[in-house]
């Protein structure tokens, strides 16, 4: 149906696709809280959270709506319009990566097929590296509006954290993209799938990506930003209420985005092993397809749990060490050995 | 060096070697118990629903007895309070009347009788110093409770029910 030269049925399928990913990866950055405290808790020989409904599954809206409800408190000295400005970018920037990770292969609904990815971008990577990096911005001027010295702290070790480990995350991306030859994240999978799986090709640059996506998602051990038992909080301190509600959002959206970046570079997105010779239905392939992926990203949710409960947190020298002195070495090694082996495949 | 106990471990000073510089190795051994512990069983007693069984020489919230004829034991002694060593006993005795045989056994009885349950360290020495056998702790433990004067137990609280008096 065109209506004054506008697809409409393409807007309405773009509409719905824009707000299920936005609704999923709310839910699961909702139900991340729960399952963080639950793997806490269990690692520890603990119970967790089982008070409010089966299994405590109500925890995450007892916990929204106490956030919900808290008083507001802006400090008197802090800058009024950046103190604002920080989580709402913080939000804004998580939410927005979800828009080039292709969710699955595409379906056909009466006649039109859908894609299940909500922009087929050429230069997806591109993109991602982007928004991600902004995320950073919100971090810093959260801390700096503030005008605290924890929150300031707090934002200087985010922001040179960030800087330091993007450059080994670039790295190892780029030795992804010589054997990949294409930027966009759906031809990466569609790649995967009639090959290995790229973590077999990339062991290395797999370990150092995951690495500095522990780093980008201030997750332990590089919560420095947060640091609760040095900072009070870090970047957070001063924020009460819903503000400080979208900082911790923010970061359980970008620990989904992040598993789910890691599981469509490196093992496969929605494709999975005896894909094309199941012999259903295209629709069906495709719906266990998202389902498939889900599951991978279930997993590296975990690991990202997993490993909080396991390894204390870095000091900052030795922070910055593995940054410059191991991993962009390692990274730049990678790239060259993968060009070089590139290069002697061509001839 | 002579140490203090067969338990004491030399630290050890070496350097790194390459592996122990990786640092991975002892990551996923870390990462290896921390997986053990996911699947272990959990040390939680969910407290309302399940509750620990205690020892058969528990010591819990002391109760007053009475004797075959649900007549009050006590006599107001004094002894349980002398032997108290938190002084969390006091008492006021009174005289029994006539006609009040069939509450108090012995001449004299406790009007008042409380035990401050903040102060009581629930070592049972009342319940040994007690001539009357009127004394005992039972296997509850004293509930939380919004103010401190509801710590403070009176008969109405110890006292157990009388059996008479029921039928």
């Amino acid at each position: 149906m065109t209506l004054l030269s506008i697809d409409w049925f393409y807007l309405v399928e773009k509409i719905l696709l824009i707000s299920g990913v936005l609704v999923l990866s709310l839910v699961v950055a909702m139900y991340s809280t729960w399952g963080e405290r639950k793997v806490a808790a269990w690692i520890q020989d603990r119970l967790g959270p089982n008070r409010a409904g089966p299994m405590g599954l109500l925890q995450p809206l007892a916990d929204g709506g106490k956030l919900f409800f808290k008083e507001e408190i802006i400090p008197t000295h802090s800058n009024r319009f950046l103190f604002i400005l920080g989580p709402s970018i913080a939000m804004m920037v998580a939410c927005m990566t979800s828009a080039v990770i292709p969710w699955g292969d595409t379906i056909t609904v009466a006649g039109r097929t859908v894609s299940l990815q909500v922009a087929d971008v050429n230069i997806g990577i591109l993109f991602i590296f982007g928004v991600v990096s902004m995320g950073v911005y919100g971090i810093m001027i959260g801390g700096w509006a503030s005008n605290n010295k924890y929150s300031l702290l707090a934002s200087i070790r985010a922001a040179s954290q960030i800087i330091s480990y993007e450059l080994p995350m670039g790295l190892a991306l780029i030795a992804l993209l010589m054997l990949t030859g294409t930027l966009s994240l759906k031809e990466i999978v569609e790649q995967q799938r009639h090959g290995v799986w790229n973590v077999c090709l990339q062991p290395l640059g797999f370990l150092i990506f995951l690495i500095c996506a522990f780093a980008e998602c201030n997750r332990t051990p590089f919560d420095l930003p947060e640091a609760e038992n040095e900072l009070n909080g870090g970047y957070h301190l001063e924020y009460s209420s819903m503000k400080l509600g979208f900082f911790l959002f923010a970061e359980y959206i970008n620990m989904f985005i992040s598993s789910a970046l890691i599981a469509t570079l490196y093992f496969g997105g929605y494709s999975f092993p005896w894909m094309d010779s199941l012999g259903w239905g295209e629709n069906a392939i495709a719906l266990l397809g998202f389902f498939i992926f889900f599951l991978k990203i279930l997993f590296f949710i975990f690991v990202f749990m997993w490993v909080r409960w396991t390894i204390p947190r870095f000091r900052y020298d030795q922070l910055m060490r593995l940054g410059w002195r191991i991993l962009i070495p390692l990274a730049l090694a990678n790239m060259l050995i993968t060009g070089a082996l590139v290069l002697l495949r061509q001839h | 060096m002579q140490t203090l106990t067969n338990r004491a471990k030399p630290v050890d000073r070496s350097p790194m070697t390459f592996m122990e510089k990786m640092y991975l190795p002892a990551i996923f051994t870390g990462m290896g118990i921390t997986l053990k512990h996911l699947f272990r069983r959990k040390a939680t007693v969910a407290f309302p629903e399940q509750k620990r069984q205690f020892s058969p020489v528990f010591r819990g919230l002391h109760v007053l007895n009475r004797d075959e004829e649900g007549r009050e034991r006590c006599t107001a002694c004094g002894l349980c309070a002398v032997a108290c060593p938190a002084e969390a006993i006091t008492m006021e005795a009174a005289e029994r009347k006539p006609g009040e045989e069939h509450l108090y056994r012995e001449e004299k009885y406790a009007a008042r009788y409380e035990i401050n349950m903040l102060r009581c360290i629930f070592c049972g020495f009342c319940e040994e110093a007690c001539p009357k056998d009127a004394v005992y702790m039972s296997e509850t433990f004293a509930p939380a409770n919004y103010q401190r004067k509801g710590f403070i137990y009176g008969k109405q609280d110890l006292l157990i029910p009388n059996p008479k008096a029921d039928k």
